[in-house]
């Protein structure tokens, strides 16, 4: 029972960082209709800024993450002004393209600063120290990194329903004409939309960053593992995306666990087959009526 | 097409021609002529370069014909260039096949893969499409891998043996610019000729509006697994090539870098044109043999940044332009082209 246990709970402490990961997909698919494949690297940003302001500018732990935070707004409002709003109106492709595109230039941009190398932080950004409970002990870093993720998680949740720019933002989600003739910038919540976004992703990279070390070629393997739990949620629901974290998070874990350890690699893409064979709008997306 | 005036069609037959002149006719027989003499006036690395395009070519015009013409996005390509090539290697190694018996097999081992993966796109479109083959690009290599390693040598590399013929041995650069290029070749005009046909009409009026083709009596279901069938069944003949021509067999070689870099040469020349995956294809691997070189000579300039220059350079440079392209000329460079030989032509009447 305690293996189950240690396997269940620290699928959840996983899950709950890919559903703070996969918010930021589904605040971006819901107001302008895109699909983030760029996220890997997105994860990134956050990771290596708050990296070399540790290492090469040894700024203290809090100033690193809170700079690493502006320069992740900064890119997100950059990749929404050069990369998504020249394509707005063209086919699916072009966006599904423009993000591969994007995600590749950021991968050479970060091999050339940072070289091919994993780098670990120099100084504790989560406190490492495992934590253990009934029998199971869990890594620190996971610990703390699972209640920062719910934390921002509700946060975002309760901007995007609660605040006048989550109203914003949700008008934007409904029609993007009605809501520019009610007075909403709707460039401006595509550019708010992203900025969070990247922020979150940012969040996510430090979080995964500090547990396991930030490299160019694995760091965005687990990004992409994203993809599976914003789909198998819905990709309009925030909700699902945070059940589907959990769900995909513990399934992991425990096949990984009990089955082969080396099948937790490919799990969250065998559930993403399957949910697109038999329910491709996720659990709680919306079902699309298609009409000519 | 435009034609200089005074070139009329009198039949048919005329009107269908893929070549239409005289002019083009000498052209084309000129090129051949000149692509079957490469391999004696370049050197060893451009005809290597060479032998990669013309590899690269036939996966690319798979994917030309899945996502150009019948408007499926995959990003898969590179797992099915995996199929083909492992099935080339294992037959080769362990069930003493030839390589003219494996790569007929791998072809079709690789298409039927890629049927299963395309079973999706019954329901699927768009984005949702895009991450079913997203995951056979990530599931594919995992069983190759993982399943039975001891077999597909598992992460280390396989290495596969030199094709014959009689007494030929193709194991140098040049002598397997004969076997892939006539290959490259024989694709290329099964691809330009399909796209005429019924086949791909019904490819185009998918990918333009799916409903509406239905209801003009178009199989949807029939002509979408056909694209996928053809689409993998290609890359199989590109990853049976691959793995002679290296005469090695690694499962790193195809990731989904791979894939997109794939779909980024089809975009680049233009989607659903032939000559325009030829196009990609070309100007993107000689990029990447420039940036290489570029990137060896800054790299002895400054020794301390060669590594990151080494690794950067090409996929920066290389998704920046895929980005310049969607946004400024989304028709690829075919499109430019016939902009360019129409204004030619017009001159000095034309606005380009």
């Amino acid at each position: 029972m305690d293996t189950f246990l240690q396997f269940f709970i620290s699928g959840i402490l996983n899950g709950g960082i890919y559903a703070l990961i996969g918010i930021g997909l589904v605040l971006i698919f819901k107001a302008s209709g895109i699909f983030n494949f760029a996220v890997g690297q997105l994860l990134l940003v956050g990771a290596f800024a708050t990296w070399a302001f540790l290492k090469w500018l040894e700024l203290p732990v809090w100033l690193s993450v809170l700079l690493a935070m502006v320069v992740a707004a900064l890119v997100g409002l950059i990749i929404e002004r050069l990369v998504t709003r020249p394509l707005i109106g063209q086919p699916v492709l072009s966006a599904v393209m423009a993000l591969l595109a994007l995600s590749v230039m950021l991968k050479g941009v970060f091999a050339f600063i940072f070289g091919p190398a994993t780098v670990s932080y120099p100084a504790d950004v989560l406190p490492g120290t495992p934590v253990s409970l009934s029998g199971a002990s869990f890594s620190g870093e996971l610990t703390w990194g699972f209640l920062i993720a719910v934390i921002v998680f509700g946060i975002v949740t309760l901007l995007f329903y609660r605040s006048r720019i989550g109203l914003a933002m949700r008008g934007t989600a409904e029609d993007h004409q009605l809501a520019q003739a009610t007075g909403i910038n709707v460039k401006h919540i595509f550019a708010i939309t992203w900025m969070a976004a990247v922020l979150v992703a940012a969040i996510g990279g430090i979080i995964i960053g500090s547990k396991v070390g930030i490299g160019i070629h694995f760091t965005p393997l687990l990004g992409v593992k994203v993809i599976p739990v914003v789909l198998f949620g819905g990709l309009e629901s925030i909700k699902g995306c945070f059940v589907a974290g959990l769900i995909v998070g513990i399934l992991e874990s425990i096949v990984g666990g009990y089955v082969d350890p080396n099948l937790m690699v490919i799990t969250p893409y065998a559930i993403l087959l399957l949910v697109l064979l038999f329910r491709p709008y996720g659990l709680f997306g919306q079902k699309r009526i298609e009409r000519i | 097409m435009d034609r200089p005036c005074g070139s009329f069609d009198e039949n048919y037959k005329q009107d269908s021609a893929i070549i239409r002149t005289r002019t083009q006719w000498g052209w084309l027989i000129a090129f051949l002529i000149l692509l079957a003499t490469l391999p004696f006036i370049t050197s060893a690395q451009i005809l290597s370069t060479l032998n990669f395009i013309g590899i690269t070519l036939i996966a690319v015009h798979g994917l030309n014909l899945l996502t150009g013409y019948a408007g499926q996005i995959s990003l898969g390509q590179a797992a099915f260039v995996a199929v083909g090539g492992y099935t080339t290697a294992l037959l080769n190694i362990h069930a003493g096949f030839s390589f003219w018996a494996a790569l007929p097999v791998s072809a079709l081992s690789a298409g039927i893969v890629g049927l299963i993966f395309g079973l999706p796109s019954l329901r699927l479109k768009g984005f949702y499409l895009a991450m079913a083959t997203l995951a056979a690009q990530f599931i594919i290599p995992w069983c190759i891998v993982n399943i039975r390693p001891d077999i597909t040598g598992g992460t280390s590399a396989l290495i596969v043996p030199a094709p014959r013929l009689g007494g030929i041995v193709f194991n140098s650069q040049q002598s397997m610019f004969y076997i892939i290029m006539p290959m490259a070749v024989l694709v290329t005009i099964f691809v330009k000729n399909l796209v005429r046909t019924k086949v791909g009409r019904a490819f185009i009026a998918i990918r333009d509006n799916d409903i509406a083709a239905e209801i003009m009596g178009v199989n949807i279901f029939r002509y979408k697994m056909l694209a996928f069938f053809l689409c993998s069944l290609l890359a199989g003949i590109a990853g049976s090539l691959w793995v002679s021509w290296l005469r090695a067999v690694d499962a790193d070689y195809f990731t989904l870098q791979e894939s997109i870099w794939f779909l980024g040469m089809v975009v680049i020349g233009g989607m659903g044109s032939t000559a325009g995956a030829v196009m990609g294809v070309t100007s993107v691997r000689f990029m990447d043999l420039g940036v290489k070189t570029a990137a060896n000579r800054l790299g002895e300039l400054y020794p301390s940044a060669a590594t990151g220059i080494f690794a950067g350079l090409g996929p920066f440079l290389f998704g920046f332009i895929i980005l310049i392209f969607l946004i400024f000329e989304p028709h690829g460079l075919m499109h430019r082209w016939i902009l360019l030989k129409n204004s030619y032509r017009l001159w000095p009447f034309s606005r380009y």
